[in-house]
């Protein structure tokens, strides 16, 4: 009884702060699952969020109120997808430059802004707790907070703050939308076959732009929940790779809503591993660095990509600009 | 898949388009000064003087267009196999890698007899890490954004490893390798120039500025002087009719990465044999994606090329001097306008296009009528 409490003692709090770390990523990916499922490569992720993440934390300041931050974060977010929109659907330029491009304004701006603003090397002021997303104090279920299910209960499900379980809902949404939805039908045809959808006299762009928009909105989520949630105000390059950490998860997730959930689990869980095990030797193997474990999530992408563990293929017509037929 | 846009004379397609397009970048940038409450004109001529007013502003001004000459080459060798090759940044750091191994192995031997052998190490490690991306492209059909990106990410890594673990000093907390020996590294042209009465005070331009341009003659002979060139361009523009003409798109493909890693490569040999004289972390700094905007500004014509990295190492230095001047505006402002420069030269580069074409149709209908 004492091993397996001791197990749970030790893996609870990771799991907890693996659910925690796996937050924006999922958002962020389901974000790319959206853009990409309707034929629009977005590799500015990471730009949106960070974006999202500085608009977040000024407005939540400004404001006095996390939900004054989220809607900031989201306004955002989605006006630098409209600007990939433009460019990919009307302009029928390079997605990708085009997203190389956002992650850059993201970049220059926030830091740029915030200097202005707030003269504090960038970041938006620190946020009181009433102006945060906390945890949720979901009570104790009638457990013993001592016994193994109360501390997996305790360390690992309980206390997320809303946005949490807004990412984990957000995964079922997509999923019905997509896939149970006409519309989710022909957003995800436009991606695959847009002379199809265009013949049977639906709009591609406007199909297109919507999918944009909504992906938007989650990097909204995401961008907020790192400044507003998890911390307490933006700081310089807060997303740190985490974008791109989320167009891997999308791979390693063959465009699909549950696979990202187990993907960004995955990837938060490896996360919270490396931060738990810094410079702790492991039985039998001894100290394993830790940039083997920031490393994995790559690793295995590419690995994934090579095709030699299962396949992962884009949807059809992503990242080709549609041009009708004349 | 060549865009439906109506062919405008080849002197508008090459100067007037994308001086339009720069000139939109600026006005956006110009907007965003005016924003944070400075006047645009007055920090133009700030950059303007810092950049190019004073030869130590022209020796950083050349330093700065060093490195961004061979990421810019880099991508621009990438582009015209019809390759985006997102991963300069993690060659560089790996080029640099190969420097500092040959250095610190032949550390104390004198600079000349070490640089042919530090170009060809950081060419050669710089090659390699773009060498499975490119067999995964050629032979496995994964897609080479996503998978050098992913390089970038395990060079970063990989770097803090080697640094922290196996190549820092013993006792030193800062990550990074010893310092070389003085006479391992590579002199600075202040170190000629500045006793003939052309004083470039700190600026650390060397060498390597001049294999920047033959680098640069290189590509352009390789590219369109030579039979790999032609089937470089012919894979990039139709791999498809390059099949039928009994060529192997995987093996340009791959070629055509190792040659793109190569020169990015060779970007460290600048910044660590140059410049820091050791190994440190991020010494590449952002020099990868800037050549993503050099390669597009210059439409990938290593000419193009050269003078689209003069451009942005006169905004890089222009800019470190008006950060100073101006601290309002921040050194970030050079990120935002490398981002408006991509945007505009790059994905919105058609914007113009259909008016253009518009006012030249209109212009023969009346040339012929008269």
């Amino acid at each position: 009884m004492s091993d397996l409490a001791s197990i749970v003692d030790l893996l609870a709090p990771v799991a907890g702060s693996g659910i925690r770390l796996s937050v924006p990523l999922l958002f962020a990916c389901l974000a790319g699952l959206w853009s990409e499922r309707s034929g629009v490569v977005d590799i500015g992720l990471e730009g949106k969020m960070l974006a999202a993440a500085f608009a977040s934390g000024a407005g939540a300041a400004a404001f006095h109120s996390p939900w004054a931050g989220l809607l900031a974060g989201i306004v955002v977010s989605v006006a630098l997808a409209l600007v990939h929109g433009f460019a990919a659907i009307t302009q029928r330029g390079n997605q990708i430059v085009s997203g190389v491009a956002i992650n850059f304004l993201a970049a220059g701006l926030t830091v740029l802004l915030g200097q202005v603003w707030y003269g504090q090397g960038g970041r938006t002021p620190q946020l009181a707790n009433p102006e945060r997303f906390l945890g949720l104090d979901l009570g104790t279920l009638g457990l013993d907070p001592n016994s193994a299910l109360g501390r997996i209960w305790g360390d690992a499900i309980s206390g997320h703050n809303v946005l949490t379980w807004c990412a984990f809902l957000a995964v079922p949404i997509t999923w019905w939308v997509l896939w149970r939805t006409r519309f989710g039908l022909r957003l995800r045809a436009v991606g695959d076959n847009p002379h199809a959808v265009d013949t049977a006299g639906v709009s591609v762009a406007a199909l297109r732009y919507r999918a944009v928009i909504v992906c938007g909105v989650l990097t909204g989520f995401a961008g907020t929940y790192l400044a507003v949630a998890q911390s307490a105000g933006f700081v310089r390059d807060m997303t740190a790779g985490k974008g791109f950490i989320a167009l891997a998860a999308l791979v390693f997730a063959k465009w699909k809503p549950l696979n990202a959930l187990g993907a960004c689990l995955l990837f938060g869980m490896l996360d919270a591993v490396a931060i738990r095990l810094q410079g702790t030797p492991l039985p039998g193997v001894g100290t394993v660095p830790v940039q083997v474990f920031q490393a994995l999530p790559y690793a295995l992408t590419v690995v994934l990509l090579a095709g030699f563990i299962g396949r992962s293929i884009p949807p059809k017509a992503s990242g080709i600009p549609y041009t009708k037929d004349r | 898949m060549s865009a439906p846009h109506r062919d405008l004379p080849p002197l508008v397609d090459y100067v007037v388009v994308p001086f339009l397009n720069l000139a939109v970048a600026f006005l956006v940038a110009g907007l965003v000064v005016l924003a944070i409450g400075e006047n645009p004109l007055q920090a133009v001529a700030i950059m303007l003087h810092g950049a190019l007013g004073y030869p130590e502003g022209v020796g950083f001004t050349l330093y700065y267009t060093t490195g961004f000459v061979f990421t810019g080459l880099s991508v621009a060798v990438a582009f015209h196999a019809g390759l985006f090759n997102i991963g300069s940044e993690g060659q560089a750091t790996l080029g640099g890698l190969g420097v500092a191994l040959l250095c610190l192995t032949f550390d104390g031997a004198p600079w000349w007899l070490v640089l042919p052998f530090a170009l060809a190490a950081s060419a050669l490690f710089g090659a390699a890490w773009a060498f499975v991306p490119a067999w995964l492209q050629a032979r496995r059909g994964s897609h080479i954004v996503i998978t050098t990106i992913m390089f970038n990410y395990l060079a970063a890594t990989l770097m803090v490893w080697l640094l922290v673990e196996v190549l820092g000093q013993p006792g030193s907390m800062s990550p990074e390798t010893k310092t070389f020996e003085e006479a391992t590294r590579l002199p600075f042209l202040r170190d000629f120039l500045t006793p003939l009465g052309i004083d470039l005070g700190q600026s650390p331009v060397n060498p390597m500025v001049f294999v920047a341009l033959l680098s640069a003659v290189f590509v352009w002979l390789l590219i369109w002087r030579t039979r790999f060139g032609f089937e470089l361009r012919t894979v990039g523009q139709n791999p498809t009719a390059a099949v039928y003409a009994g060529i192997d798109p995987g093996n340009i493909v791959i070629a055509a990465m190792l040659i793109s890693g190569g020169l990015s490569g060779l970007m460290a040999v600048n910044e660590v044999m140059g410049v820091q004289h050791r190994l440190l972390l991020e010494f590449v700094a952002g020099a990868g994606f800037v050549g993503i905007a050099v390669a597009l500004m210059g439409r990938s014509h290593p000419f193009g090329v050269v003078l689209s990295a003069l451009l942005f190492g006169i905004l890089y230095q222009g800019g470190a001097e008006l950060a100073f001047e101006k601290p309002s505006i921040s050194r970030d402002m050079i990120v935002v306008i490398q981002a408006l420069v991509i945007l505009f030269a790059g994905a919105l580069e058609h914007m113009f296009r259909p008016a253009l074409g518009r006012l030249f149709a209109r212009a023969e209908t009346a040339g012929g009528r008269a």
